[in-house]
C-alpha cells in the first residue's frame, strides 16, 4: 500500500494514469502536517510558526477571527503563497508547493471563500478547466465532464445541473460546484474557506451534511470559519488561531464562550445589551420601490418598508436578494425606477446623494474599500469626506486643515481607532479600524436615519462589539437605523424588528425573538402559506 | 413566470415610456426609408439598374426598372422601421435592422447605377469585398486571441505595418513570396513580443502601450523605407505576389463561385484560420483555458492554469496572424511598400473585433461588411459617368458604416471580464 501511495502522490506522470483508473480519489485518507509555517507581508507576520496536524478522515476546524491568518495559512498550503519558513508534510513526506497545480497533484483541494468559478462558463466547463479530457481529435470531451458532474452529484447528494451557466445559479449551488470541482481533481483533503458565509441557514445544514458524507467517504476536511455554532456542530477537532499563531486546540464539547475567549484572547460578551426601543415619528417610509441591477433585472421589486425614529430595523436575507440595491437607492446612488422613498416625509427618491446626506442620512456602505473610504487619503481626510465643504471644516472654495486635524484626533480617540497618527493613510489600518473610521464619520453628526450595510463584515470581534454598541447608542439618541446584514446573528442581536428580504421584496416583518428556523425558511423564500409549494424558480 | 418574461418586463419598465432602443431605431429606419423613396423620385424615367452576375461559366445581365425597385426597397425599409416602433415588433430587433439596412443599401446602389451604360458586376464586387476584408479578418483574429485571454491589443496597426514592410523586403530579397509571408508573420510576432513583455511582465497600461507600439512601427518602417527602399526600389521593394489558387469545379458555382474559390492564397488561409480559431476557442482545452484566463484569471490559476503563460502565448500567436495580415498589403498583390500604407486598417480590425463580439465568426462577418462598403465605395467613385455624390463623401462610407455598426447594431456587448487587467498573484 505504501508503495502505491508513493507512486501515486510523488511520481511524475504515473499518477495521471492511475487517476484515470480510479475516478475520484484513492479512497484512503491523507495525513497532513504543517511544521513551523511562517509567512510575512512586509512588517506584518500573518503566520507565525504555525504547527498543525490534520489526521486522516477528520473534520478539522480552524477557528479564528477575520484577519487572524487562517486564509493565509491555507493559501500557503494550497500553493498560492510561498511560506518564508516551515515545512508541509503529507503522509510524513515533506513537500513544497510552488503552485496550486502541485497541491492538487498531492491530493489537496480547496473551496475558496470567493468562489473560483468563471461566471460565463457552464458548470461542466468550470469542472473541466485545468484538467480537460479530450476526445480523439483533441476536442473537449463535454460529455465526460457532464457525466462526472452527475455522478458526483448523486454520490454526495449535491444537486447540480452540469449545463447551467454559473452566473445564473444561486450562491449555494455555486458552492456545490466548487466542491465537485475539488472532488474531480482527486483530492483527499478538502479545504473549505469560510464556506457558510454566503448561505442561508437551510443551505448551511445541507452543507454540513455533505461534509459528513465526504468524511465518511474517507476525505479529510479543513474547515475554516469564525462561526462557533457550526464548529461545534461538525468538527472532530478544533484549532484556534489568533493573530497569526496557534493559541490552542479544543474538543467540540467546549462551550461557545470558551471558544470565543480563545479566539479573541479575552472574555467577550456574545450578546448585545440594549434597552427596549422607544419608537418615535416615522423617519423612513418606502413604498412600491423598484430598482434594477446592472443586468436590468428587478433587484428590488415593489418593496414597502417603514422605519421609526429610535428603532433598529434589521434586514435579514441571503446576500444578493436586493439589499445592496435597496441601500444604494436610498442614498440616491442608484435610480429608483418606480416608487417613493420618504425621509421625514420628504420624497428623496432620485434626488442627489448630497441632498440625501444633508437631510440627515448616514451611510455605512457594505464594501468599505470601494465605496466607503479613499484608501490613499489620511484618516483625517476620510473623516470629513461628507462635510469637507461645510463649516467648520471648510467652505465651497477652501478647506481648513487645522480644524480637520484637530477634530480627527478627537474622533480617533473617541472611536478607538488604533493608529499612530490621524495623518496615516486609511489603507494602512486593519479592516476593523477602517470600519471604525467610517462609523466615526457617519455617526459624528446629527442623523435622522442611519443606513448600515454589513457594518461588521470582515471586522475583528473587538471592533464588532464596539460598532454594535455605537449603533445601539445611535438608536438611543432617536435615530432610525436600517441595519442590512447577511449575518443572521447580527440582525437578531441588534434589531428591534426584523424584515426578511427575498428576491427584492420584504416577505415578512417579525420580532427578533422569532425562532431562527422560521426566519431561515423565510430567507429561503418559504412563507407559511406557500409551505407546500416551494418558491417559484426562475428560468422555467 | 419565465426568465425571458421577467427580462422583458424589466426592460420595458426600466426605460421610461416610448423611447426604447427598438422604437428609436425604428424611427431612424423610417427616415432612411423616406430618404430612399426620395432617391427613387430622382431616378430618370425608364432607367434600368443593371447587375452582372456570374452564372455557369459566364456573366449574365439582370435588368430591373430602377425607380420601381428603389420604391419597393424604400417601402421595405419603412415597413421594417414601423414594425420596430410598434410594441409587437420589439423582439424582432435583429431582423428589422437587417431588412432596413440591406434595403437601404440596395436602394442606394440601384439609384447610383441607374444610368445608361452602367452596370454593377455583382460577383466581382463580392470578390473585391472579400479581398479587402482579408487583412481585417486576420487583424480581428489577432484581437480575438489577445483579448479573449485578457490582453488588449491596439497595436494591430503596427503589426500590419511591420508585416507589410518585412514581407516586402524579405520577399524581394529572396524573390520568394512565401519567405516574405513568413518574415512578415515573424515581424508581427515581434511587436506582439514587445506588447506581451511590457503588458504582462511589467504591467504597462495596455492601451497606451499599444499606441506607442503603433507609433514605433510607423516611425521605424517609415525611416527604413526612406533609407533602404527608396534608394534602390527594384532591389529592396519589388515584392513578388503570392499566387492564386483556382479550385476546380467549386469556382464554377453560380454567383459565389469566383468570389470564394478563385482567390488569392491569403483568402483560403484567412477563412481556414477563422474556422480553426473558432473551433479552438470553443471546443478545445486551449480555448477553454484562454477564455477562463480572460474572464477570471484567479479561477484559472487556482486550478493550475498558468495565466501569464497563456496570455503570452496568445499574444505571440496573435502577432503571427496580424503579421500575415500585414504581409498581405504588399505580397498579396505585389504592391511596393509605402509609408503608412495600412492607413488605419489595424484600427478598423479592432472595430471589427468588437462588432463581431470577440467571436471569430462575428469578426468574419464584420470584416465582410466593411470590405463590402469599401468595395462599393471604390466602384461608385470610379464608375463611368461618376457618382452624384462627391467622392470624398463616398470614401467616408466604410468608416461611417463601422461607427454605426459599433454604436448601433451591436448594442451592449460584454468584453471578456478581465480584458486589459494584468494578473498579479497576491
Amino acid at each position: 500500500m505504501s508503495v502505491l501511495v508513493t507512486g501515486t502522490r510523488y511520481g511524475g506522470y504515473l499518477p495521471v494514469l492511475h487517476r484515470r483508473r480510479t475516478a475520484h480519489g484513492r479512497g484512503f485518507p491523507l495525513r497532513l502536517e504543517l511544521r513551523g509555517i511562517t509567512k510575512k507581508f512586509g512588517a506584518l507576520v500573518a503566520n507565525d510558526h504555525i504547527d498543525l496536524i490534520v489526521e486522516p478522515g477528520e473534520i478539522h476546524a480552524l477557528l479564528g477571527e477575520n484577519g487572524a491568518g487562517k486564509s493565509t495559512l491555507m493559501n500557503v498550503l494550497y500553493g498560492l503563497l510561498t511560506p518564508d519558513e516551515g515545512e508541509i508534510l503529507i503522509d510524513d513526506v515533506p513537500r513544497t508547493f510552488g503552485s496550486p497545480r502541485d497541491a492538487l497533484r498531492a491530493g489537496i483541494g480547496m473551496v475558496h471563500q470567493h468562489f473560483m468559478l468563471v461566471p460565463v462558463f457552464t458548470v461542466a466547463e468550470n469542472i473541466m478547466l485545468g484538467r480537460e479530457k479530450t476526445t480523439g481529435l483533441a476536442f473537449l470531451d463535454r460529455r465526460a465532464a457532464r457525466r462526472e458532474v452527475r455522478e458526483l452529484s448523486e454520490r454526495y447528494g449535491l444537486d447540480v445541473n452540469p449545463d447551467a451557466v454559473v452566473e445564473d445559479i444561486p450562491v449555494g449551488v455555486q458552492q456545490r460546484v466548487e466542491i465537485i470541482k475539488a472532488l474531480t481533481s482527486d483530492c483527499d483533503l478538502l479545504i473549505l474557506d469560510e464556506p457558510t458565509a454566503v448561505l442561508t441557514p437551510g443551505e448551511i445544514e445541507d452543507l454540513l451534511e455533505v461534509m459528513r458524507t465526504l468524511r465518511d467517504d474517507g476525505k479529510s476536511i479543513v474547515f475554516i470559519t469564525h462561526k462557533l455554532k457550526e464548529v461545534k456542530a461538525i468538527a472532530d477537532k478544533i484549532t484556534v488561531v489568533r493573530r497569526g499563531t496557534i493559541v490552542g486546540t479544543a474538543a467540540p464539547s467546549a462551550s461557545e464562550d470558551e471558544l470565543a475567549a480563545m479566539m479573541v484572547g479575552r472574555e467577550v460578551s456574545l450578546t448585545v445589551d440594549k434597552d427596549p426601543a422607544v419608537p418615535g415619528e416615522e423617519v423612513l417610509s418606502i413604498s412600491g420601490l423598484t430598482v434594477t441591477d446592472e443586468r436590468g433585472q428587478h433587484a428590488v421589486d415593489g418593496l414597502d418598508l417603514e422605519l421609526r425614529a429610535g428603532e433598529i430595523l434589521g434586514i435579514a436575507g441571503v446576500q444578493g436578494n436586493g439589499q445592496t440595491e435597496l441601500a444604494e437607492a436610498i442614498m440616491a446612488l442608484r435610480p429608483a425606477v418606480t416608487g417613493t422613498i420618504r425621509v421625514n416625509g420628504v420624497d428623496i427618491s432620485n434626488s442627489k446623494t448630497s441632498k440625501v446626506i444633508e437631510s440627515g442620512v448616514g451611510y455605512v456602505p457594505e464594501d468599505r474599500s470601494a465605496d466607503g473610504l479613499v484608501k490613499s487619503f489620511s484618516i483625517a481626510e476620510n473623516l470629513v469626506l461628507n462635510q469637507y465643504n461645510r463649516a467648520p471644516f471648510g467652505n465651497s472654495l477652501t478647506i481648513n486643515p487645522d480644524v480637520i486635524a484637530k477634530t480627527a484626533d478627537e474622533r480617533v480617540e473617541e472611536y478607538d481607532v488604533r493608529t499612530l497618527s490621524s495623518r496615516a493613510p486609511v489603507g494602512s489600518l486593519s479592516g476593523g479600524n477602517q470600519q471604525k473610521v467610517i462609523v466615526a464619520r457617519e455617526m459624528s453628526r446629527k442623523l435622522n436615519l442611519l443606513v448600515a450595510a454589513q457594518p461588521t463584515r470582515g471586522v475583528d470581534v473587538g471592533s464588532i462589539e464596539f460598532i454594535h454598541k455605537r449603533i445601539i447608542a445611535e438608536r438611543d439618541t432617536g435615530t432610525g437605523v436600517l441595519l442590512i446584514s447577511s449575518e443572521l446573528d447580527e440582525v437578531l442581536a441588534l434589531s428591534d424588528r426584523v424584515a426578511v428580504m427575498y428576491r427584492g421584496k420584504i416577505l415578512a416583518t417579525v420580532g427578533p425573538d422569532t425562532p431562527r428556523e422560521k426566519i431561515g425558511r423565510l430567507m429561503a423564500g418559504v412563507t407559511e402559506d406557500s409551505e407546500t409549494s416551494p418558491s417559484e424558480e426562475p428560468g422555467a | 413566470m419565465t426568465t425571458l418574461a421577467t427580462a422583458e418586463v424589466a426592460e420595458s419598465k426600466a426605460v421610461h415610456g416610448f423611447w426604447t432602443r427598438s422604437s428609436k431605431a425604428g424611427i431612424a429606419y423610417v427616415v432612411l426609408g423616406l430618404v430612399a423613396a426620395w432617391l427613387g423620385t430622382r431616378v430618370d424615367d425608364g432607367a434600368d439598374a443593371v447587375f452582372k452576375i456570374f452564372w455557369t461559366g459566364s456573366d449574365i445581365e439582370v435588368k430591373l426598372p430602377a425607380a420601381a425597385t428603389v420604391f419597393v426597397l424604400a417601402a421595405l425599409c419603412v415597413l421594417a422601421g414601423a414594425t420596430l416602433i410598434s410594441p409587437a415588433g420589439r423582439n424582432l430587433f435583429g431582423w428589422g435592422t437587417g431588412v432596413a439596412l440591406v434595403g437601404f443599401t440596395l436602394a442606394f446602389v440601384c439609384f447610383s447605377i441607374a444610368k445608361p451604360g452602367v452596370f454593377l458586376p455583382v460577383t466581382a464586387t463580392m470578390q473585391g469585398a472579400l479581398f479587402l476584408a482579408l487583412p481585417l479578418i486576420l487583424g480581428a483574429l489577432c484581437g480575438v486571441l489577445c483579448e479573449r485571454s485578457g490582453v488588449i491589443n491596439v497595436a494591430i496597426e503596427g503589426q500590419f505595418l511591420v508585416g507589410a514592410f518585412t514581407g516586402a523586403l524579405i520577399g524581394t530579397l529572396t524573390a520568394s513570396a512565401w519567405a516574405g509571408l513568413i518574415a512578415g508573420a515573424l515581424a508581427g510576432c515581434l511587436i506582439g513580443l514587445f506588447l506581451a513583455v511590457l503588458a504582462i511582465r511589467y504591467l504597462v497600461d495596455q492601451v497606451v502601450l499599444g499606441v506607442v507600439l503603433n507609433l514605433l512601427a510607423l516611425g521605424l518602417t517609415g525611416f527604413l523605407y526612406e533609407r533602404i527602399m527608396q534608394q534602390a526600389a527594384e532591389k529592396y521593394n519589388a515584392p513578388p505576389k503570392l499566387g492564386e489558387w483556382t479550385i476546380p469545379l467549386l469556382s464554377k458555382i453560380p454567383v459565389i463561385g469566383p468570389a470564394l474559390f478563385d482567390q488569392n492564397i491569403f483568402t483560403y488561409f484567412a477563412i481556414a484560420l477563422v474556422v480553426i480559431v473558432y473551433v479552438a476557442l470553443f471546443h478545445t482545452p486551449f480555448g477553454l483555458r484562454t477564455r477562463a484566463v480572460g474572464e477570471h484569471p484567479a479561477a484559472a490559476d487556482s486550478v493550475g492554469v498558468r495565466v501569464n503563460w497563456v496570455r503570452f502565448r496568445n499574444v505571440l500567436m496573435g502577432g503571427l496572424i496580424a503579421g500575415v495580415g500585414g504581409a498581405f498589403f504588399t505580397i498579396g498583390s505585389a504592391i511596393a511598400f509605402n509609408k503608412n500604407m495600412t492607413v488605419g486598417k489595424g484600427f478598423i480590425a479592432l472595430a471589427v473585433l468588437i462588432v463581431g463580439r470577440w467571436n471569430p465568426i462575428g469578426a468574419l462577418l464584420g470584416a465582410l461588411l466593411f470590405g463590402f462598403t469599401d468595395q462599393l465605395q471604390i466602384f461608385l467613385s470610379s464608375m463611368p459617368g461618376g457618382s452624384p455624390i462627391p467622392s470624398q463623401f463616398l470614401s467616408m462610407l466604410p468608416y461611417i458604416v463601422t461607427i454605426f455598426a459599433v454604436a448601433g447594431l451591436v448594442g451592449k456587448v460584454r468584453a471578456p471580464a478581465a480584458d486589459g487587467v494584468p494578473y498579479v498573484k497576491s
